[in-house]
């Protein structure tokens, strides 16, 4: 076997996965063709809010290759309720939310009826024959005015409020009361800002096909979360969990956008076994965006408590969360897990959150890159400027002044969780030197002082989050539905080569490259040797999948913990086969030796005796396959500073980002370019819903923007290079020192991008802009009114439509 | 209709409705499924192949329209069991993630350098501003495709397909020829 001299871990591996996805080899659900298949088109309301007082499905039934023509009234007695898994508070208003309508439609795009046909054109042209009635009911749309309860999205409930959260410091015995910290404050600041709604735009449209052949549901899905799917599948339909086998194949991305138990999944479930035949469904473009869940959108309202010298004390949250017309997977959990970030990297003395979630006419939100981090981030972090603006101090010597220091780890915060690690002066010292901070600062003064038409601002965002999703515990007590551990198998096979199964479930992290790096550093065996196993639950039969950068804290540590028990097996069997204690049995690179002796067993040797199984230590079972199972103690904690500069074209309001400089402490690193690969990433989108994006619902609550011709995802045009570099402190929450990366750079380039933007021309009266910062809105700050003539919050956006109503 | 196509180097004859469109002619019917549907608007140009050597978005034309007409997909790229170096240039520049977009990206690009064979950053990006990738944040793309023109500039080739003089000279004497 050949010894691996230069570590694995930390090496820029290029990816086992690319060879396929260059080639166009590849999996995606939608390439599958089973003989027999039948093909499944949704009819999607067109109106937002309507009871259905008939559906007339006669003419598509007729019309040709048409097997069959379904409404929820013939799926009623089965399809169950769509799983919502984190009942947040005990009294949880939560609505049936049925897979497909049957008597009332709560968002434009919901499924009301399906078309099974022998082909997908076919299928498509028959939704043009169902006729549907609606009696339409008024839409609950605006936040607040859902609050007041005169329309209800969902009568049953007597209420638009689902549920309110609350964490206070006094009352947690985290810190002291808010409320008093404000009253004695030498400085207070209050701020509204609105996070937009998002859309994930993963950019394979989701897909479906199960086969109901064989007594056995095979589903293959293009989602994050095949052991999830394959649980919850078995939980709505009552088919025995052990009969349905979910297949997550080639996935293109997710976001945080297929971590869900969809509609249409359950649906071709329940099409297949009324038909007995596989049936496929793949969504379009339009599909996605009018019935994929959302993210973001939230209305927070931010009281900064602080000192005169700079010092914050205290920090009052009062969050509007809109969960749209039903809750899914995990809708009302998205705000909470920004409930404890708020503080961020800072030291307040007081603290309290309340998150109020409502609902609306809208399609439902749930996870989105960050999930709630972002957004607390971004709140926080405008705070700061606004506070050093208050003060007329540098952005940065109010966060100086606040920020833990990195002697102080282990921290416990005021939202009661402990940071392990972190050093907030290194990653800022970094990201200053790379950014040149000093001469744009001096830049900006001239162009102030020579009244430039293009003005100059500086943007800065530190940031930490709690990734590795979860202490079991710790979800538990947020009232969770499932754990957050992770599991890994290792099968040691006889010729020495090596699979490894992960309950992770990779849509284009790497995972195959990097849990092969971590296999071959800890066995020694060549990294070519390695093959990873994942996404079908017919081989790995557990995990808790992929999300909230949790694959390699938990499930890589998981692995990590498999490689030991079978190396503390091969040691023994080492032993037994080199006739000596265990205690003298050495093992690198790949090989046992006898301590002092040149005596040596490959671990190829050692893997292959326990095969055959000849001549076993007394006691010992064959093979040397191994298990684990790793329940984090803690979160980990990432954390960086970004640095952005902007030039805001003040005649025409459009903004161009000059340089971005990223600095990020993501812990330990396996591999340098799959991580600088994550932090673009990151920052596209982080910096996509400062500028560009924004799911955008009509006075009707239509979603006027549901083609990518609307939808504004950036393209290479309209995004910087980044400057990435790296300062390291390794978790101490997990082996492998890693904390997480798969969220850091959205979480920190929002608003780092709109506190460039507003640095850039506060000096000409602006105090906010809302995102995402279009030209018009820009310009139309910098004519002192707001897009929509309404004072303080700017509206309309892209010059499209308001949500709140009404042209821009 | 009846319509002939040659993809990826081999003939396909095949009875079509005229509202087929291409991409869907090459993944339902050719099962060449390697070439991507990711939008229904253009947009995003996952779709992307080369029609007679030009990259087109293949959900926005009809399978008829590509009639007589040579078709090359991202699966007809490698020559010999050997990438194409647009390809090698992305693997090796870590400029793909999830996969989705790299077919459609792959093709653009290779577009991209027949006009632009040694582009800055800015006619990179420009040049592939109709495809849309939602993991990358698009700068290991544009440091692939500028990798990948100075691997097809000429002489940038592997030594064996070098007919510089000094490579003929120095193989003359153990040939014999």
């Amino acid at each position: 076997m050949t010894a691996t001299a230069e570590p694995e871990v930390g090496k820029a591996r290029l990816r086992k996965e690319d060879a396929r996805l260059i080639t166009g080899q590849t999996r995606w659900t939608d390439n599958l063709r089973l003989t027999g298949m039948l093909h499944m088109a949704v009819l999607r309301s067109p109106v937002a809010h309507a009871r259905i007082r008939n559906i007339d499905c006669s003419r598509a039934t007729a019309m040709p290759g048409v097997a069959i023509v379904l409404t929820g009234q013939d799926f009623a007695a089965e399809q169950g309720s769509l799983p919502c898994a984190w009942p947040i508070t005990e009294d949880m208003k939560s609505p049936p939310a049925p897979a497909l309508a049957v008597d009332q439609v709560n968002f434009a795009g919901e499924a009301v009826a399906l078309v099974i046909a022998d082909n997908a054109y076919r299928a498509a042209d028959a939704l043009a024959a169902i006729d549907v009635d609606y009696d339409e009911l008024p839409v609950v749309l605006d936040l607040e005015e859902a609050l007041r309860d005169n329309d209800l999205v969902h009568p049953s409930l007597g209420t638009n409020r689902c549920a309110t959260w609350v964490y206070d410091s006094a009352e947690a015995g985290s810190g002291t009361d808010v409320e008093d910290e404000i009253a004695a404050a030498e400085v207070v600041l209050e701020r509204t800002f609105r996070q937009q709604r998002l859309i994930p735009a993963f950019m394979e449209p989701r897909s479906v096909v199960v086969d109901p052949s064989a007594g056995t549901f095979t589903v293959w899905s293009a989602t994050q979360i095949p052991h999830i799917l394959r649980w919850m599948l078995s939980a709505v339909t009552g088919v025995a969990e052990h009969k349905i086998r979910v297949i997550a194949p080639d996935v293109g991305g997710g976001f945080g956008g297929k971590l869900q138990v969809t509609p249409e999944e359950l649906l071709c479930l329940l099409a297949a076994r009324r038909m007995g035949r596989p049936v496929k469904w793949t969504e379009s473009r339009t599909e996605s965006m009018l019935s994929g869940h959302h993210g973001r959108d939230q209305l927070q309202k931010i009281t900064l408590a602080a000192r005169r010298d700079g010092t914050v004390t205290g920090l009052k949250v009062e969050l509007l969360a809109d969960m749209g017309a039903y809750l899914r997977l995990v809708t009302p959990g998205i705000p909470i897990l920004g409930a404890f970030m708020f503080n961020a990297i800072y030291k307040f003395a007081a603290y309290r959150f309340v998150c109020t979630n409502v609902f609306t006419n809208k399609v439902p939100t749930d996870a989105y890159r960050g999930a709630g981090r972002p957004e607390a981030t971004f709140a926080i972090e405008r705070m700061m400027d606004e506070l050093a603006a208050e003060l007329g101090v540098d952005p940065l010597k109010i966060r100086e002044r606040n920020w833990i220091g990195h002697d102080e780890f282990p921290f416990t915060t005021v939202a009661g969780l402990t940071y392990d690690s972190g050093n907030y002066e290194a990653a800022t010292a970094r990201a200053l030197e790379l950014f040149d901070y000093e001469s744009l600062r001096e830049e900006q003064q001239r162009r102030r002082a020579s009244g430039d038409p293009v003005q100059l601002g500086i943007g800065i965002s530190t940031y930490t989050e709690m990734c590795g999703l979860a202490p079991s515990r710790v979800l538990g007590a947020l009232r969770y539905g499932a754990g957050g551990w992770e599991t890994a198998s290792i099968r040691m096979l006889p010729t020495g080569k090596v699979e490894v199964i992960t309950g992770t479930s990779p849509h284009g992290q790497g995972h195959e490259t990097v849990w092969s790096q971590i296999v071959a550093d800890r066995l020694g065996v060549p990294f070519e040797d390695v093959e990873v196993l994942h996404g079908d639950t017919a081989s790995s039969h557990k995990g808790m999948d992929s999300y909230g950068s949790r694959s390699l804290a938990v499930g890589g540590t998981a692995l990590v913990h498999a490689a030991d028990k079978v190396l503390a097996k091969a040691r023994r069997l080492a032993a037994h086969m080199m006739e000596c204690d265990e205690a003298d049995v050495e093992f690198a690179s790949g090989s046992f030796s006898v301590r002092g002796t040149s005596t040596v067993r490959s671990l190829g040797d050692v893997v292959l005796a326990a095969h055959v199984a000849h001549d076993l230590p007394e006691g010992m079972e064959p093979g040397m396959d191994a298990d684990a199972t790793f329940d984090p103690d803690n979160f980990s904690f990432p954390h960086g500073t970004h640095l952005c500069a902007t030039e805001v074209d003040t005649e025409t309001g459009v903004v161009r980002i000059r340089s971005y400089v990223a600095v990020d402490d993501v812990g330990t690193v396996v591999n340098p370019l799959i991580v600088d690969g994550q932090v673009h990433g990151g920052l596209a989108q982080g910096i996509a819903q400062a500028l560009y994006e924004e799911a955008v619902h009509d006075e009707m609550g239509t979603l006027t923007t549901a083609t990518f011709a609307d939808y504004l995802v950036p393209s290479a045009a309209d995004l910087p290079a980044f400057i990435t570099a790296r300062t390291s402190t390794p978790a101490t929450s997990n082996p492998l020192g890693a904390k997480g990366v798969g969220e850091a750079g959205t979480i920190a380039s929002t608003p780092a991008v709109v506190n460039g933007v507003l640095d850039a021309v506060r000096h000409l009266g602006v105090r906010d802009i809302e995102m995402p910062l279009s030209p018009e809105r820009v310009w139309n700050a910098l004519q002192g009114r707001s897009a929509d003539g309404s004072g303080d919050v700017a509206a309309g956006g892209l010059g499209s439509i308001d949500t709140q109503g009404g042209q821009s | 209709m009846h319509i002939s196509v040659n993809v990826d180097g081999v003939a396909y004859a095949d009875e079509v409705e005229p509202r087929l469109l291409l991409v869907h002619h090459l993944r339902e019917r050719l099962g060449k499924t390697g070439t991507v549907v990711g939008c229904d608007t253009g947009n995003c140009g996952a779709c992307t192949v080369h029609l007679d050597g030009h990259s087109v978005k293949s959900c926005q034309m009809f399978a008829v329209q590509a009639n007589g007409h040579e078709i090359t997909t991202v699966e007809g790229l490698a020559r010999d069991g050997r990438l194409h170096p647009v390809q090698e240039a992305f693997r090796d520049n870590h400029a793909l993630q999830c996969g989705f977009c790299t077919p459609g990206m792959i093709m653009q690009a290779i577009d991209l350098l027949a006009d632009e064979p040694d582009p800055d950053d800015e006619t990179v990006r420009k040049g592939l501003e109709g495809n849309l990738c939602r993991c990358t944040g698009y700068q290991n793309i544009v440091r692939a495709v500028q990798d990948a023109a100075q691997r097809m500039k000429p002489g940038a080739g592997p030594k064996i397909e070098q007919h510089d003089h000094d490579h003929v000279s120095a193989k003359q004497p153990v040939g014999g020829e």
